[in-house]
């Protein structure tokens, strides 16, 4: 099946919400795939309910695109028949999931940013990305309390467990200056009052990680540190790639499949 | 390397407001907070919960089977204890 391409000349409030639907869809696969693999069955339950929390955010957001691209295209055909230069994700959420430390630490650096954002997502005036917003932040204030929880105990744990989140942070580390990048069509949105002010919710984030970094006697890395950057802009890891050969396999050989 | 496995709890969710908490089940959590969220996590998937609680499985005290008989045996004759066991008067009307 043909590939589409929607971001190259999408503009500023389609290409926003986007990227929130390739963030969320790439991060919800991501935990899917601890399906059958998670620590404990009661973890497994946890993690395939944030899984299928993003997904569904995924879903609401990728409809609300295709209304605004105005193509007649379905969510299903943003999400499976776009190659990985076309998606707009972060790059952290692409990261394969490592042990149960990185996966615990990438969701609380991603939760502890997406809460605070989509609280300001709600207030902003575009109504439908309001209400997605106002559902998320019920969803993204769970998703950081269980991963908050578990990174405390895991850095604050046994030696194993405490060496493994260091190096969960030694790897993450790099990759959470994406998530607060600002670039001309972002502040467009800012502007005409349709989006957030991501730098402004940079203390908010900073504050909750340290805390949850300190109580976990985690070392707080550098605030200048060097961090990768791209995803934003369509330029992936080679891990996304094939991610998305495993979750477009299927609509991409049979068109048209259904349940 | 060797592992303590984690403690059991018992869940108890309350439906409603206004019904009492009713056993759902158990989980493994290393303590009490990441209990409860393994039980929500378990247990209230579909809706089920509007309040929950854990109580480590350690903590409860059970009666032996093998008491049974002199524990339950002798209630079992005694079917004056039931409000059926009454006739009311008509008079009475509904109680």
């Amino acid at each position: 099946m043909t590939a589409i391409t929607v971001t190259r000349t999408a503009p500023p409030l389609l290409l926003h919400t986007l990227r929130l639907a390739d963030t969320a869809l790439v991060l919800g696969h991501r935990l899917s795939e601890w399906t059958g693999q998670a620590p404990t069955l009661e973890e497994e339950m946890a993690l395939a309910n944030v899984a299928l929390d993003h997904i569904g955010q995924a879903r609401a957001l990728y409809a609300h695109a295709a209304a605004l691209e105005g193509k007649g295209r379905t969510e299903d055909e943003l999400a499976y028949l776009r190659d990985a230069p076309e998606y707009r994700n972060w790059l952290i959420v692409e990261l394969p999931n490592g042990d149960f430390a990185h996966t615990m630490l990438r969701q609380l650096f991603v939760s502890a940013f997406l809460l605070p954002f989509w609280q300001a997502q709600a207030r902003c005036a575009e109504p439908t990305l309001a209400a997605i917003a106002a559902k998320a932040e019920k969803e993204a204030a769970y998703h950081l309390r269980h991963a908050g929880e578990w990174v405390v105990r895991l850095g604050d744990g046994t030696e194993e467990s405490h060496r493994r989140c260091r190096d969960a942070l030694a790897a993450l580390w790099q990759f959470t200056g994406e998530m607060f990048e600002q670039d001309a069509s972002d502040r467009e949105l800012l502007a005409a009052g349709l989006a957030p002010d991501v730098i402004a919710l940079r203390a908010a984030w900073t504050a909750t990680v340290t805390e949850a970094l300190a109580e976990a006697t985690l070392p707080a890395p550098p605030a200048d540190a060097w961090m990768q950057s791209g995803g934003r802009r369509g330029v992936h890891t080679e891990h996304l790639g094939h991610l998305l050969a495993v979750m477009q396999h299927l609509p991409r050989s049979y068109p048209g499949a259904m349940w | 390397m060797t592992e303590t496995p984690m403690p059991l709890w018992e869940v108890f969710i309350r439906a409603r407001a206004g019904l009492a908490h009713r056993h759902a089940g158990s989980v493994h959590a290393p303590d009490a907070a990441m209990a409860l969220l393994a039980a929500r996590d378990t247990y209230t998937r579909r809706g089920e919960g509007l309040s929950i609680w854990v109580v480590p499985s350690a903590a409860i005290t059970a009666s032996d089977p093998a008491d049974k008989d002199s524990l339950f045996e002798p209630a079992a004759d005694k079917i004056y204890r039931h409000p059926t066991f009454y006739e009311v008067p008509d008079e009475v009307g509904h109680m």
